[in-house]
């Protein structure tokens, strides 16, 4: 018989795999969606490390406390800059998990729901970066970009300048949401799925919106 | 496991009874097992009669409308920290009445079964659940309390707001200005003008002892009867007349009345011998009586946060509806409530120059433009403002620029606080574009006026129907004169503006029906301000702009004008006056009906008589339209 060599993966990445065999729903009450974000020790993907990793999952509007991630990694790269933003010190906090621990739990949590982020592609990046470092292929999950998705809620009309991308802090007084917790990673995290939640409103008001629409 | 979000839940529950009698370790681990539910304005949460969740709602953010399904009457509304959803929950049984998100509302659901075991053990906490079934009441310890009853089978049509006034707990001052009784009677008046109060309690060992009052210093000093020099022990009564802190609005009033003072000092225990606790005069009674434009005015101007202006527009759009139940002509109507919502904006200004850490660096003036600058903004809609400040040396100008940016920043956010939506235009103050001095205005003015393409002509309808809300008016006179000379110069621009008065789509089709909307969200409604209120508001600006006159915004008061101005069409302009208001009237009580804008109408859900009425206001549009068509030529021109 022939057949083409496959790599052996872990079984945890396995499991992971095998969840994308079902398709995602279209109707968005039913998907589910996990909100992520990551503090890292600065912007380089290549050099630089993530140090918290903090997501909560939406469905249908409803956020379950008790069911949000949050972990702190352990790791040998630390930057005094970065520290100023979100405070975490040097291998400071307690509960310091593995990378490779951090990435099992992760995607574990994760499964095959649909990502969300404020600029999603470097904080997947980031931990493609890390699955690469355990010889992982990267995410598989669909993934929606708050910083981009709020471009679709305004006006079309000339007089309005467009940015290319909109910050967290322009979304959070746009829409006036608090900034407590700013700059941790599941407070990030929730900012984002309340920014998400508040783009959707806005969106159903001119039409229908499934999943396709968003990912358009 | 806690962790930064179940944090943040307990941060908020620990002000709240009953989770503020529950001791922090209790409320971390009940912080975990919450819920956080996200609903759209006029979203459904639970229905009457259905089985209830196994979760009861405590509100984060917005408003919760509760009601009762049969009369569609609104019982009470739960504000930030009020729990709903409890009491079908521990008795078992369906819901008693309808909820639905009155705002878009952030809710923490709190699973019973996480919460039960909390109750049993702690008796303040199963005291706290008793008390609040037993009165009736959603919540006996809430400052908001307004007494209203929860659930109750016999509720009827009156509005709740009104119909409890006796059992009405009064709310009062808590902020208790004092002084001793031998402060010289010049610093007492100090006190109270820098307070802007009119009584002042004196105090001795923190005990009230007297209470000096506005008419005391007319009475007693003013008149000569003694001399300034006093000290505030010769002209204070005493001793005061204290009542206990729950007293209730009715009580309060018969108090007053029986003694005629116009002021009590509530205290621990009711007598004159434990700590004062609050003062109550007669304007708070007002208050809690309600809807008078007289005493909402004053409860605004005493307002020192934004958060406080919100329940007073709250107040605004009850007097409203009231209003419009009454059939008070609709002119008069869209005067009080402007002025009143005039107010607000003005306050929400008042307050964010208290938060610049400097004054202004040269006069300034904050204007409404849009159906607020015309005075035609009766529901809460957008806001949409611009701000003009006296010109500088160029030199400074980027300074004093970015001092007005940033009060507007304030101001749209404080506007926001209190119930105007952003702009999705942003067309406010807060954006760079719009925040100029009074030259660079002219400049851009001008280029509008000079260079009337679709965006240029768009722009000029909007920003033209202006209103000062604040600030020096010789600049918007000067604003003014600039427009009207530069249109003189270029009539041009007029044809362009008229044949952009002309752009609005057709109210009715060929056999007279309503042509509704095609796709969207307000598929087969009819859009009533594009295409009927729309019209009227472009065709006057246009007529008014070309016999330039000033400070005139108001769409009716502009066709009124104009009637008088060339009295061989006042008839036609009264039919316009005539039916902009009812038009107006129509989408405010329609808007008031489905708590939104009132823009878009269900056809179906009005009578036979209502949509007579509408067609009858579609022929004058036709009218003012063929009148402007034929004036300015607009065939002529080539779209």
């Amino acid at each position: 018989m022939w057949f083409k060599s496959k790599k052996k993966y872990p079984e945890y990445w396995n499991r992971y795999e095998s969840l994308f065999k079902e398709e995602t729903p279209q109707d968005i009450s039913k998907i589910r969606f996990v909100v992520f974000d990551t503090e890292t020790t600065g912007f380089s993907v290549i050099s630089d490390r993530i140090l918290c990793i903090g997501a909560l999952s939406l469905e249908n509007n409803k956020i379950q406390v008790h069911n949000s991630f949050e972990v702190y990694v352990k790791q040998n790269v630390y930057k005094e800059e970065s520290a100023k933003i979100h405070g975490i010190l040097n291998n400071s906090k307690k509960n310091l998990i593995s990378e490779e621990e951090s990435v099992i739990q992760f995607l574990a949590y994760l499964g095959n729901a649909v990502i969300i982020a404020h600029h999603a592609m470097f904080d997947i990046n980031m931990f493609n970066q890390a699955l690469g470092r355990l010889g992982l292929p990267e995410l598989k999950n669909k993934y929606l970009d708050t910083s981009t998705l709020y471009k679709k809620t305004q006006l079309k009309s000339n007089l309005l300048k467009k940015q290319d991308f909109y910050t967290l802090d322009e979304l959070t007084d746009k829409f006036d949401i608090s900034k407590e917790d700013r700059h941790t990673a599941l407070g990030d995290a929730y900012i984002t799925a309340i920014a998400f939640l508040k783009i959707l409103t806005e969106l159903k008001k001119k039409k229908t919106v499934t999943l396709k629409v968003l990912l358009k | 496991m806690k962790n930064t979000i179940s944090e943040r839940v307990a941060d908020f529950l620990k002000n709240f009874p009953p989770f503020n009698l529950l001791i922090k370790k209790e409320l971390q681990s009940l912080s975990q097992e919450v819920v956080i539910v996200y609903q759209e304005k006029n979203s459904t949460i639970f229905n009457e009669d259905t089985t209830p969740h196994t979760i009861f709602y405590i509100v984060h953010k917005g408003a919760v409308a509760l009601r009762k399904t049969t009369n569609n009457e609104i019982i009470d509304i739960c504000d930030e920290g009020d729990i709903f959803g409890l009491r079908p929950l521990m008795a078992n049984e369906n819901y008693k009445l309808e909820a639905k998100a009155h705002e878009e509302t952030i809710l923490y659901g709190i699973p019973l079964d996480a919460f039960k075991p909390y109750a049993k053990k702690n008796e303040a906490v199963s005291t706290f659940l008793m008390e609040s079934f037993a009165s009736n009441t959603r919540n006996p310890y809430s400052k908001s309390h307004k007494g209203k009853l929860y659930g109750n089978e016999t509720v009827d049509t009156i509005n709740p707001e009104v119909k409890l006034l006796d059992l009405q707990p009064v709310k009062y001052s808590k902020k208790i200005i004092s002084c001793s009784e031998d402060t010289p009677v010049k610093k007492v008046a100090q006190i109270m003008t820098k307070n802007r109060i009119g009584s002042i309690l004196i105090l001795k060992d923190d005990l009230p002892i007297g209470i000096v009052t506005d008419k005391d210093l007319r009475n007693k000093i003013i008149t000569g009867k003694h001399p300034i020099t006093s000290t505030a022990s010769a002209i204070m009564s005493s001793p005061v007349i204290t009542y206990p802190k729950n007293l209730t609005v009715t009580q309060a009033q018969m108090a007053m009345m029986k003694s005629s003072i116009s002021h009590l000092c509530l205290t621990q225990d009711g007598t004159v011998n434990t700590k004062a606790v609050g003062i109550l005069s007669k304007h708070d009674v007002m208050v809690s009586l309600g809807d008078n434009p007289a005493v909402l005015v004053k409860a605004i101007k005493r307002t020192t946060k934004y958060k406080q202006i919100k329940p007073i527009r709250k107040s605004i759009m009850h007097l409203l509806q009231g209003y419009l139940d009454e059939n008070i002509p609709m002119g008069l109507i869209s005067k009080i409530i402007s002025e009143l919502n005039d107010a607000c904006i003005k306050q929400v200004i008042t307050i964010s120059l208290k938060k610049m850490k400097v004054p202004p660096p040269t006069e300034f003036a904050w204007m409404a433009i849009g159906s607020q600058g015309r005075g035609e903004q009766m529901l809460h809609t957008d806001q949409d403002n611009f701000l003009v400040f006296n010109d500088v040396p160029e030199s400074d100008l980027p300074k004093v620029t970015k001092y007005f940016l940033k009060l507007a920043k304030h101001v749209t956010k404080g506007l926001h606080t209190i119930g105007y939506e952003y702009c999705p235009a942003e067309m406010m103050a807060s954006n760079p574009k719009w925040c100029l001095s009074l030259q660079e205005w002219k400049n851009m003015i001008s280029h509008w006026i000079i260079n009337p393409g679709p965006d240029e002509i768009l722009m000029s309808s909007i920003f033209f129907d202006y209103s000062i809300s604040y600030g020096n008016r010789d600049l918007v006179n000067t604003l003014s004169d600039h427009i009207f000379d530069t249109t003189k110069k270029y009539p041009l621009f007029l044809l362009h503006l008229a044949n952009g008065a002309l752009q609005n789509p057709s109210p009715s089709g060929f056999f007279r029906s309503f042509l509704v909307e095609q796709d969207g969200q307000h598929k087969d409604f009819f859009d009533l301000k594009s295409r009927a209120l729309m019209p009227l508001v472009d065709a006057a600006r246009v007529l008014i702009l070309s016999h330039s006159v000033k400070s005139i915004s108001n769409t009716w008061e502009r066709y009124e004008k104009l009637a008088e101005i060339e009295p061989n069409n006042s008839e036609i302009y009264l039919a316009c006056s005539y039916a902009t208001k009812a038009l107006l009237k129509f989408r405010t009580k329609q808007g008031l009906l489905h708590h939104d804008s009132g823009r878009f109408i269900a056809l179906d859900k009005l009578s036979k008589e209502e949509k007579i009425k509408l067609k009858r206001t579609f022929k004058t549009v036709k009218e003012i339209q063929e009148l402007i068509t034929v004036r300015y030529n607009v065939n002529n021109l080539l779209r």
